[in-house]
């Protein structure tokens, strides 16, 4: 029952959101949450092959940034519908978590982690010296995407859209871990050896985790490349993947919410400390208490914040 | 292509691998004995840097700065390991990520505020700004020559240091088999402090010296960071010899790649998508490097576990 | 349910700024080994709030200080907040010109007014010309046709270009080609933000050009004659500078090996006219340390604006008026550079001067004013700007 309640709050609060901001005549955290909301949507990919599948990859910044760069060569080349430039984002993003992961699922332990991070690097390099796309500089789209009949310049249309699309990728998320998949996954991360043992394909399915997390990282990043209007090569720096590690393990590694969770936190904070009136103007210190905050979740809350609030044992 | 060009080119990788030996020699033994992953190393060479310019703005010499530089940040390195680090051994590498992750944002900004956003002076020693002539008439800037030089001296130190004395052998031991070496009765946590503080030393050193080429700024750690974690992953973690190995290899590939390739390239492509590709293609050597070392030989190419 | 929305918003577009008070984002590069430049124009930019009473054309004026550290995304992220939380009236600052075309569809949607105190790319100048961007220092390809035509008139047989891989470093030997005419010996770009320029210098010693070209500001100028100094390329290669590379805040820096080189600027530290002999007295005064081109342009924007909005009473809502009067203000005012004008894309029409670095009569390492090498100069692009 309270689980429910809960589940209704959040939405309630969500589509309530921009309502309210507009009454209060402050839109521009309209496009903040909108932010918060893609970003929601990419640290509960990680989460998925990070917190439920156990394979830490320093590497999904290649498939956020990569479904973010396809939007953006698209616009530049004159694609702006999003029923072909989204899908296609989608698209590549799979095929690379399917290159990257064939290849790197073949190694274990802290050399995984190193292994994903170089093919996201390549990638990363790879499409700086695209400089037709904007190279270092980066490239800005001309507008939102296309093919909805309604404007998507408009943020408060924008935010609604999104949240639909990211409580969809939720939902599906959430259909996936109750199945055998998701359980499947779940005893390969805690004993590898034993679902060898009883037979199941473990390369195979820890392979089709991977893809499904870089797909909906892809996805992810196709709404940022028009939430910003701009790509950039930031967004397939290692820096990014960090980021979004940082996003997960705050929320909680392995819990549903952790991914939402950690990314609304995390940006809340760096907009809290960076340019609230309490600190004044454009305070350039945000990082100070941001990393404080941080340190202090790794020493006193493990869980990170949802299992800390969880009943739930890990 | 000139054989002048290509001495120095050769010198310049050397002069960079160097360094970057220096960096990735602290982080090699405290992730191959701690088992830790420190994303805070370039935190310490940042702030060995950020000492340096003010003890030679303080002194008024470089050299007499510089052992100065090295002491305090090994105390800061010291501090940090006894206070925060000591916490993280026996959590995952997720964690570890994580916490040391917090920690270059606590580092950044405590520098940004002790030492302002602007990025500091520093000079190389007067005696030492200008050229200096090689047998062969090239010219080549005396300080890079004496970073080499310096460079070069560490290391055959840090040699002797690991194969000839009690400590260099204390830590052979703890990176080739920690477990054992606390059997065996080794005082681990003096151990590891006496290890963070001196990979914090070699960083500084790092930081001092590339301090008058490079810029002192916050954020310098960042970028040569992930560099230091390409080097002990191909040289094997946990292996000064894999480091020094990696470090010149990852030094020279970067620098041939960046000064050669645009060559190369301009004779086909034009001088701007030259200038495009060139770099692009360099780094991206290193990491197929660093990949195909770690499908085909994940444990480096001189492993330090047995 | 449409035209509720539509109501809701009409209801709400109410909610305007008040026009008592001007507030100005100024947005710029002020940390890293580049911040040095951000720095100068804001102080610069400062010093005339300070002169006018902290009132910009008689408006209360409040200046909102963000830093983009050099990154195009952060200037587009700040730059949003800046428009839409803050809703500033004028936006002003950036360094750099990939910040600023990141940042510009931002500002051009907002329909929010742009005067810049550096950053002019030729892509905004020329056809991608818009009233809403206005430049108070100068066309990008400006020092750098300048400084062409400079070392044409020195009989360089050929010039090696270097500048940064980013749309001012193309804009910067598109420049220079223009004004010089002659041989390239090679066109070398580095990576925005290098440091170290080892590479590249073994490659100009290898090819003995007759003159090196660099267009490298801030700290990447800062580590490039240092290590050109370094390894002895200063005696062997003459240097030709855009006075960005050669003024105050890397003199500071690298002292007396710059003493001799030749560069090209709008300003120079002795031009003698009344207004920069204010300009001038007033910020060493204020700041201890002689100004620089950066401070110059930063100083007349402030100016401009000044100007403007007391032409238009404040009313800077009515965008036509206000266009007409920050194209007009030049005029109105005694700017530290001289009598120059709007041109119709939006750019300054003023003159080049030739400068040396050298020391003035108190022993200190100023940009002494030569000679002019271009007068009454026109951005070269404007001719693609069919703005009326």
């Amino acid at each position: 029952m309270n689980k429910v309640l809960t589940r209704v709050l959040i939405i309630g609060i969500a589509i309530a959101f921009p309502l309210a901001m507009h009454a209060l005549d402050q839109q521009f955290y309209t496009s903040f949450a909108t932010r918060i909301l893609i970003y929601a949507m990419a640290a509960a990919s990680l989460n998925l092959v990070l917190g439920y599948g156990g394979m830490v990859s320093f590497g999904h910044a290649a498939f956020f940034g990569a479904g973010a760069y396809l939007v953006g060569i698209l616009a530049a080349e004159g694609i702006t519908s999003l029923w072909i430039a989204w899908p296609m984002a989608v698209a590549v993003a799979a095929l690379a978590a399917l290159v990257i992961g064939a290849i790197s699922l073949r190694t274990r332990g802290v050399y995984f982690i190193m292994i994903t991070l170089a093919f996201a690097q390549m990638i990363y390099y790879i499409f700086v010296s695209l400089k037709a796309y904007g190279g270092d500089d980066g490239l800005s789209l001309a507008s939102r995407s296309t093919g909805l009949g309604v404007s998507l310049a408009n943020d408060f249309v924008w935010y609604y859209l999104v949240l639909v699309l990211l409580m969809i990728v939720l939902y599906l998320l959430h259909r996936l871990l109750r199945s055998r998949f998701g359980r499947v996954i779940e005893a390969i991360r805690e004993n590898e050896t034993r679902a060898t043992a009883i037979g199941y394909p473990v390369y195979r399915y820890k392979l089709l985790c991977f893809v499904i997390s870089g797909a909906i990282a892809g996805l992810a990043g196709a709404l940022i490349a028009n939430q910003t209007s701009y790509v950039g090569p930031a967004l397939l720096h290692w820096v990014q993947s960090g980021t979004l590690m940082v996003m997960v393990i705050l929320g909680g590694v392995g819990r549903f919410w952790g991914g939402p969770v950690g990314a609304g936190v995390l940006l809340a904070l760096e907009e809290l400390f960076s340019g609230s009136p309490l600190l004044g103007p454009y305070s350039l210190h945000w990082q100070l208490p941001v990393g404080v905050i941080l340190l202090a979740v790794v020493l006193f809350a493990p869980q990170g914040i949802s299992g800390a609030f969880s009943k739930k044992p890990q | 292509m000139s054989g002048i060009l290509l001495l120095e080119q050769s010198l310049n990788g050397l002069q960079f691998g160097l360094m970057l030996f220096l960096l990735a020699a602290g982080l090699t033994l405290v992730f191959g004995i701690m088992d830790m992953i420190n994303l805070a190393h370039g935190s310490l060479y940042m702030i060995g840097a950020y000492f340096m310019a003010s003890f030679v703005q303080a002194t008024g010499s470089f050299w007499l700065a510089l052992p100065l530089a090295l002491a305090a940040t090994a105390l800061v390195g010291a501090a940090l390991e006894i206070t925060l680090l000591r916490k993280l051994y026996e959590r995952d590498h997720l964690t570890q990520v994580l916490a040391t992750f917090a920690i270059i944002l606590i580092a950044n900004e405590l520098v940004r505020i002790i030492w302002g956003s602007q990025s500091l002076m520093l000079n190389a020693p007067a005696g030492l700004t200008g050229p200096v002539t090689l047998p062969g008439g090239v010219q080549y800037a005396s300080y890079r020559l004496a970073i080499i030089g310096v460079g070069a001296a560490v290391a055959v130190a840090l040699y002797l240091l690991v194969t000839r004395t009690k400590v260099g052998m204390l830590v052979r031991a703890g990176a080739s088999n920690r477990e054992m070496a606390i059997a065996m009765g080794v005082n681990i946590r003096r151990l590891f402090t006496i290890v963070f503080a001196l990979g914090a030393a070699l960083c500084a050193l790092a930081g001092a010296m590339l301090g008058p080429i490079l810029a002192v700024q916050v954020g310098m750690g960042e970028n040569i960071l992930i560099l230091a974690f390409v080097v002990i992953v191909i040289g094997g973690i946990g292996s000064i010899r894999g480091a020094f190995v990696g470090a010149l290899l990852v030094g020279l590939v970067d620098t041939m790649g960046r000064a050669l390739l645009p060559i190369g390239f301009a004779q086909v492509f034009s001088p701007q998508a030259a200038s495009n590709l060139g770099p692009s293609l360099s780094s991206i050597l290193i990491y197929v490097l660093m990949a195909a070392v770690l499908f085909f030989r994940p444990q480096g190419l001189f492993p330090a576990r047995g | 349910m449409r035209t509720m929305w539509a109501a809701v918003a009409f209801l709400f577009a109410f909610h305007a700024q008040a026009a008592n008070e001007l507030k100005i984002g100024f947005l710029s590069t002020l940390s890293g080994p580049a911040g040095s430049i951000g720095v100068e124009i804001r102080d610069g930019f400062n010093l005339a709030v300070k002169m006018a009473g902290g009132k910009l054309g008689g408006m209360p004026t409040e200046v909102i200080f963000a830093d983009d550290t050099l990154n195009p995304e952060t200037g587009k992220q700040l730059a949003e907040r800046l428009l839409k939380r803050d809703r500033v009236n004028l936006m002003t600052g950036i360094v750099f010109s990939n910040v600023m075309l990141a940042v510009w569809p931002t500002i051009q949607q907002s329909k929010v007014f742009y005067i810049a105190p550096n950053a002019t790319p030729t892509r905004i100048s020329g056809e991608g010309c818009n009233p809403y961007f206005l430049s108070a220092s100068w066309p990008n390809e400006g020092y750098h046709e300048a400084a062409g035509h400079y070392a044409k008139s020195k009989g360089y047989k050929n010039a090696y270009l270097i500048a940064p891989n980013y749309p001012a470093g193309k804009d910067a030997t598109s420049g220079f080609k223009r004004g010089y005419g002659g041989a390239i010996a090679a066109e070398v770009y580095t990576k925005l933000n290098q440091l170290d320029y080892s590479a590249e210098l073994a490659q100009i010693r290898a090819a003995k050009p007759a003159a090196l070209y660099a267009f490298l500001p801030g700290g990447m100028g800062i580590n490039f004659i240092k290590q050109f100094v370094a390894a002895g390329l200063s005696a062997e290669v003459p240097l030709v500078v855009p006075g960005f590379v050669s003024d105050q805040d890397i003199v500071r820096a690298v002292g007396e090996p710059m003493l001799g080189i030749f560069d090209t600027a709008h300003w120079a530290y002795d031009l003698d006219n009344d207004a920069n002999r204010k300009f001038v007295a007033a910020f060493e005064k204020e700041f201890n340390r002689i100004p620089s081109v950066f401070a110059e342009q930063g100083y007349t924007t402030a100016l401009v604006i000044d100007a403007a909005v007391r032409s238009v009473k404040g009313k800077i809502e009515d965008e036509k008026a206000f266009h007409k009067a920050v194209m007009a203000s030049p005029a109105r005012f005694k700017s530290p550079r001289g009598d120059w004008k709007f041109a119709h894309n939006g750019t300054p029409v003023q003159d080049y001067y030739l400068r040396v670095v050298a020391k003035d009569n108190k022993g200190r390492i100023v940009n002494k004013k030569i000679g002019t090498v271009m007068n009454a100069h026109v951005d070269f692009w404007a001719k693609e700007c069919k703005m009326k």
